[in-house]
C-alpha cells in the first residue's frame, strides 16, 4: 500500500516531524489516505491527478448503462467536491461539506452499485478515510427490546466510520403506526452522528421514491441533513438489453442472434408483469436461461461441444420462460 | 531513592512516555486495525499490577475499519468515568495467537494514589512482601483523584 511510505508511528517529542500529526486529528487522518490531495493543489486537474477520482468517474460512466440523470448529478457532486478542495487549500472553506445523500428509485435501478462507486469517489477525493461501504437494513439498526437499539445502531455506525453507511429501505426505520417502535431511537442516534461526525462517515439512505418522500416528510430533521437527493429512473428497454449483454459478457456467454430478439420480446412482456425489478430481473432471467442452456447440453451425453456451443444462449433457452406462457394467456383471454 | 522516574503507574505500552494525544492514540488504533486487531475500552479504579481484568466499557469492537469508532467509544468512556484509569486493549484473534496484542493507558485520574510496599514479619526472620494500592483503602468510586 502506498501509505506505507510515510511512517504512521512516532515517539512524541523525539523527532521534529512528530509534532505535526498531533496538530489536528482531521488533517493527520486525511494525510493517511492516498487520495488526499497533497498540500496545495491550485487547479482542478491537479486535484484530479493527485486523487485519480477522474478515473473512477469515467469508469462509472462507461460501466453503468443508462442512468443519464444520475451520472450527471454525480459529476456535479464530484465537481463541487473538487472545487471545495481547492477552496480549502486557499483557506476559504473551513468546514467539511455535508455529504449525506438519499438515493430513491425502484428496485434494481443501480442504487447499491452507484453507492459503491460513490464511496470510491469520496475516498479518492479524501472526503472519507477508508472508502468502504457498509450496507444495512432496519434489522441491523433497530433492536428487539428496550435498551437493545442504541448499542446495535452504534456498533453499525462504528463499523461504517471512515466509509459510507448505506441504509437500504430506510423508511422502515420509522413506523408511525406503532408508537413504541424502537426505530425512532435509531433515527435519533443516526441524526446525531450525521451532524457531529460529518468527516467520519457519509450516510446514504435508499428506497422507493414515494415512501422515502413520506419518510422525509415525517422526519424533517433527517431531510434537512441530506445534501443530495438522487432519483434513479427506471431503465428503458434498450438499456435493459445492453445490461443483459454486459452481464453475459462478464460470464463469457453471448446471445445467438435469434436469442437476442427473443430476449427483447421477453423484456417487453416482463416489464408489464408485477415484481419487475429492472436490472435484477434481467440478471435473474439470464441465470435461468443459463440453467436451461446447461440442461439442454447436458442431455447430449456423447457429443463433444465446441466453445461456440458452450458460450451461446439459444432462442429456445429464453422462449422456454414462463413469462411467454403467461403473456400468451393474457392475449387469449 | 525514587524507584519510578515518571511518577505515574507504568503498565502496558508507552507508559514511560508523555501522555499520548488523541491524534497519537488514533494512530496507534489505526495501526492495530491494519493488523486486524479488535479494540476494546476498559476502565478501573484499582490499577494493581495483579488486577488483570479491568471493567469492559461496551463490547470489543470487531470489524472496524477506521479509528474514529474506537475514539468515539473512548470519548464516551472518558465522559462517563472522568476520574478513572482507562486503557485501550487490542485483541489479536489470529489462530494460535488469540491474545492481547496491544494495551496502553489513555486516561489517568488527576492524582494517582500509587502503591505502598507492605512488609510482614513471618516465623524466624522471614519477611513477606506485598504491594498495596493507597487508593483501595477507600470504597470503589471514591478512590482516585484524592
Amino acid at each position: 500500500m502506498s501509505e506505507l511510505g510515510t511512517p504512521l508511528y512516532s515517539i512524541p517529542g523525539t523527532a521534529p516531524g512528530t509534532a505535526e500529526p498531533a496538530a489536528s486529528t482531521g488533517d493527520s487522518a486525511a494525510a493517511g489516505a492516498p487520495g488526499a490531495a497533497h498540500s496545495a493543489a491550485r487547479t482542478v486537474s491537479e486535484v484530479l491527478a493527485a486523487s485519480q477520482a477522474g478515473a473512477v468517474i469515467n469508469e462509472l460512466d462507461r460501466d453503468l448503462v443508462g442512468l443519464g440523470s444520475v451520472k450527471a448529478r454525480i459529476r456535479d457532486i464530484a465537481a463541487l467536491l473538487v472545487i471545495d478542495k481547492l477552496r480549502m487549500n486557499l483557506g476559504l472553506q473551513a468546514q467539511a461539506p455535508s455529504l449525506h445523500m438519499s438515493f430513491t428509485g425502484n428496485p434494481g435501478t443501480g442504487k447499491t452499485t452507484v453507492a459503491l462507486r460513490m464511496a470510491e469517489i469520496l475516498f479518492r477525493l479524501g472526503y472519507v478515510r477508508k472508502g468502504h461501504l457498509v450496507a444495512v437494513t432496519r434489522d441491523d439498526l433497530v433492536g428487539q427490546y428496550i435498551g437493545h437499539t442504541a448499542p446495535k445502531t452504534k456498533e453499525v455506525l462504528k463499523r461504517a466510520m471512515g466509509g459510507v453507511l448505506f441504509i437500504d429501505e430506510a423508511y422502515y426505520l420509522y413506523r408511525p403506526e406503532n408508537e413504541r417502535d424502537y426505530g425512532q431511537e435509531a433515527i435519533e442516534i443516526l441524526l446525531q452522528v450525521m451532524e457531529n461526525q460529518r468527516d467520519d462517515l457519509v450516510v446514504v439512505l435508499a428506497g422507493y421514491k414515494d415512501r422515502m418522500e413520506r419518510f422525509f416528510r415525517s422526519n424533517p430533521g433527517m431531510s434537512s441533513r441530506i445534501a443530495h437527493h438522487l432519483d434513479f429512473p427506471d431503465y428503458a428497454a434498450a438499456d435493459l438489453l445492453r445490461i443483459a449483454e454486459k452481464l453475459l459478457e462478464g460470464h463469457n456467454y453471448r446471445f445467438a442472434p435469434e436469442a437476442r430478439r427473443a430476449f427483447e420480446e421477453y423484456l417487453q412482456h416482463r416489464v408489464r408483469q408485477p415484481h419487475f425489478a429492472n436490472a435484477r430481473s434481467v440478471r435473474n432471467a439470464l441465470d435461468r436461461a443459463r440453467l436451461r442452456q446447461a440442461s439442454r447440453l447436458f442431455a447430449e451425453r456423447e457429443r463433444p461441444f465446441t466453445s461456440q456451443e458452450l458460450t451461446t444462449i439459444e432462442a429456445g433457452d429464453i422462449r422456454a420462460s414462463r413469462v411467454f406462457q403467461t403473456a400468451a394467456v393474457h392475449v387469449e383471454s | 531513592m525514587m524507584t519510578n522516574p515518571v511518577m505515574k503507574i507504568t503498565q502496558g505500552q508507552f507508559s514511560f512516555l508523555p501522555e499520548l494525544t488523541d491524534a497519537e492514540i488514533s494512530l496507534q488504533v489505526e495501526y492495530g486495525l491494519r493488523r486486524g486487531y479488535a479494540w476494546s475500552v476498559e476502565y478501573t479504579d484499582d490499577p494493581h499490577p495483579r488486577n488483570t481484568y479491568w471493567e469492559m466499557f461496551g463490547m470489543p469492537m470487531f470489524d472496524l475499519r477506521d479509528a474514529a469508532g474506537v475514539m468515539l467509544e473512548l470519548q464516551n468512556c472518558r465522559k462517563t468515568f472522568p476520574q478513572r484509569y482507562i486503557r485501550l486493549v487490542a485483541f489479536d484473534a489470529t489462530r494460535g495467537v488469540e491474545s492481547i496484542a496491544m494495551s496502553f493507558i489513555v486516561q489517568r485520574p488527576p492524582g494517582e494514589p500509587g502503591f505502598g510496599l507492605i512488609r510482614q514479619e513471618g516465623p524466624g526472620r522471614t519477611l513477606r512482601y506485598t504491594v498495596h494500592g493507597y487508593g483501595t483503602d477507600r470504597p470503589e468510586g471514591e478512590r482516585s483523584g484524592g
